[in-house]
């Protein structure tokens, strides 16, 4: 049985304490009217003369589309206003921002640790059985991380529906700008609160009802003097597997695709799905490999390991195919409601946009390319550390131009929501660990899989 | 006399691999294996070297992929400059994105061919090339063990039938 030592504990709970000052030092700071804004934009060497450029990137940044032809004549004060009351919106949406591409990082690397581990059992692997145990504890997590997602899905809802704009995380929230907007008006149907907010919660409940049960089963599984709990578990995991892509292809445009509502792309489930399941193996390797640093695991040996970054490697490559793919499609037809996607990320986030494909494709590439380095703890951690870092940023690439445009920073908001949810993670995660035995001794496959060598 | 080797034949790969490591453990010299299929893990219980043939793999992914660079560039660029879907422009790196797909298939088409060819190669393999395998079973479900004699001819035969070979016979080579 593992322990929770009380270091790692500790050093869970320094992390969600300072990520909690952090969090709210971010709400704290962030302007409060139009006069603050005209102040931090003055502090910024660039003041008021760019504002006409800035206004129209601000238009291709997705934020309020209010702007008609009308505009064009109304006097440079009012534009000026205009403007300013935009950047406050921006700066006001920006720690909530951080904090929600912080929660739903952790809530889908969580799901995709559940999507692979239900893989496992519907594809009857033998490698992977002495890995149940850490994959079960990672989605300890996932009722953890949708409870806080979907309170906060619910507050933003809530607070747009009363006129109480805390943030203008989903401008499609806000009748004022679909009435305005004819985009969003004809997307309504679909996009709107009450129908949104019970698809997230049909998604959560069906994910963490899978987890709930699988794990039961698995448990049983160990008292059994049959099969029958494994053979209830694949049926269950073939079952989740067809929810699980339906609505993970639907999740990422309610939950990120529509913070750029005049926007769409057809592969961008698939795109999400890519960023996130790397992320998830990667996590699960490098828990394992703590774990194993620790002592315990004593049946995982060098080629599980060595599957698993196989497959950080593959998966990596994927995410790659995947961002070229959405990518050059859009570029190459070059239609301008497309374009502006990536325009606005090219010119106002160049270096996380292209930072993310050196982080998650050309280093992975050429460090996890050499069969060695893959079974080398220190490698595996370094490069497992940049792919999540990167994939963080891939997140971040996907919601900050949406809600923060070129007010982007990461800053104390964004670090310190993360240092928060890896805290809580952290914290679940190694809790759960210490609860069951790491090795499910009756699984029908666990003889293949310690005696698994590659 | 030294050209004397032993042919004992297995039926079971797993049986085979047992025999190969006990082989290997009394020091007899296993001069060639036959198999009708790959057996996992037989190159690591016969302590061959490691194969070079990743590292031959990613020089010729790297050749692909330069040649993919050279070939669109001189297609699209310079030889015949062509405007597709309203990119105009006369430069290489702008119009990049839309040769990555041309630049990737060339990268796996001479990893993928020269490593086969260079496979071949390196195992004497050629067209109309006669046959090495000494016994017409081994491509069906019969696997060969070949171990050189220094006259221990009686030793070797009692070792090999101890192994779970199911037929040991002793063959002059020439």
């Amino acid at each position: 049985m593992y322990t929770f030592s009380s270091k790692l504990k500790t050093f869970s709970l320094i992390l969600m304490v300072a990520g909690l000052l952090g969090i709210g030092y971010g709400f704290y700071a962030a302007p409060k009217d139009i006069q603050a804004v005209e102040e931090i934009l003055a502090a910024d060497a660039h003041g008021s003369h760019e504002v006409s450029k800035s206004t129209e990137e601000h238009e291709v940044a997705g934020g309020h589309k209010a702007e008609t032809a009308e505009h064009k004549v109304v006097s440079v004060d009012t534009e000026h206003k205009e403007h300013l009351e935009h950047v406050l919106h921006q700066l006001q949406n920006k720690p909530w921002a951080a904090l929600y591409v912080a929660c739903i990082f952790f809530l889908l690397v969580t799901l995709g640790v559940l999507a692979f581990y239900a893989i496992q059992q519907v594809a009857q692997a033998g490698w992977s059985p002495v890995l149940f145990r850490v994959m079960q504890g990672i989605t300890a997590y996932l009722p953890v991380g949708s409870v806080i997602f979907f309170i906060f899905l619910v507050i933003i809802g809530i607070t747009n529906s009363e006129h109480i704009h805390l943030n203008h995380l989903f401008v499609w929230m806000d009748p004022e700008v679909v009435a305005h907007d004819k985009l969003i008006a004809n997307k309504s149907g679909y996009l709107n609160f009450p129908f949104w907010i019970i698809r997230a919660a049909i998604f959560l409940i069906g994910w963490n009802l899978y987890r709930y049960y699988s794990r039961k089963n698995c448990l049983a599984q160990d008292e059994s003097t049959d099969d029958s709990f494994y053979k209830k578990n694949f049926k269950m995991s073939a079952g989740f597997l067809v929810f699980f892509i339906v609505t993970e292809s639907i999740m990422s445009w309610d939950w990120i695709m529509s913070v750029d509502p005049h926007w769409f792309s057809t592969l961008f489930g698939w795109y999400v799905f890519a960023s996130f399941i790397v992320s998830a193996i990667t996590t699960i390797c490098l828990v394992s490999l703590y774990l194993k640093s620790k002592g315990f695991l004593e049946h995982v040996n060098t080629s599980h390991i060595h599957d698993l970054a196989k497959f950080m490697f593959g998966f990596s490559v994927f995410w790659t195919y995947l961002w070229f793919s959405q990518f050059m499609l859009i570029w190459y037809a070059n239609i301008p409601e497309e374009v502006t996607y990536f325009v606005t990320r090219i010119e106002l986030y160049n270096l996380p946009f292209f930072g993310a494909v050196v982080m998650n494709f050309v280093f992975p590439l050429l460090i996890l390319i050499n069969t060695d380095f893959k079974r080398i703890s220190w490698v595996l951690v370094m490069a497992g550390t940049v792919i999540l870092l990167g994939h963080y940023i891939d997140f971040f690439n996907m919601i900050m131009p949406g809600t923060v445009g070129d007010q982007w920073f990461i800053g104390v908001s964004e670090i310190a929501s993360v240092l928060f949810f890896m805290g809580l993670f952290i914290y679940v995660v190694f809790s759960a660990l210490t609860k069951v035995p790491l090795l499910p001794k009756r699984n029908p496959f666990i003889e293949e899989s310690k005696h698994f060598h590659y | 006399m030294s050209n004397k080797v032993i042919h004992a034949i297995y039926n079971d790969d797993d049986i085979l691999m047992d025999a190969v490591k006990k082989t290997r453990a009394a020091h007899h010299h296993i001069e060639e294996v036959f198999t009708p299929f790959p057996v996992h893990g037989l190159d690591k219980a016969m302590g061959l070297a490691p194969t070079r043939l990743a590292i031959c793999a990613f020089i010729y992914g790297c050749i692909g992929i330069s040649f993919g660079t050279w070939m669109m560039n001189y297609i699209m660029i310079q030889d015949w400059p062509q405007d597709i879907g309203g990119k105009p422009s006369f430069s290489y790196i702008e119009n990049m994105p839309a040769f990555v797909p041309i630049m990737f298939e060339e990268t796996v088409f001479f990893a993928a061919h020269l490593m086969v060819i260079t496979f071949y190669m390196r195992s004497r393999l050629w067209p109309f090339k006669e046959a090495e395998n000494p016994d017409v079973r081994t491509t069906d479900d019969h696997f060969l063990m070949e171990v050189a004699v220094n006259d221990n001819e009686k030793e070797l035969v009692s070792f090999f039938e101890n192994t779970g070979a199911v037929e040991v016979k002793v063959i002059d080579k020439h």
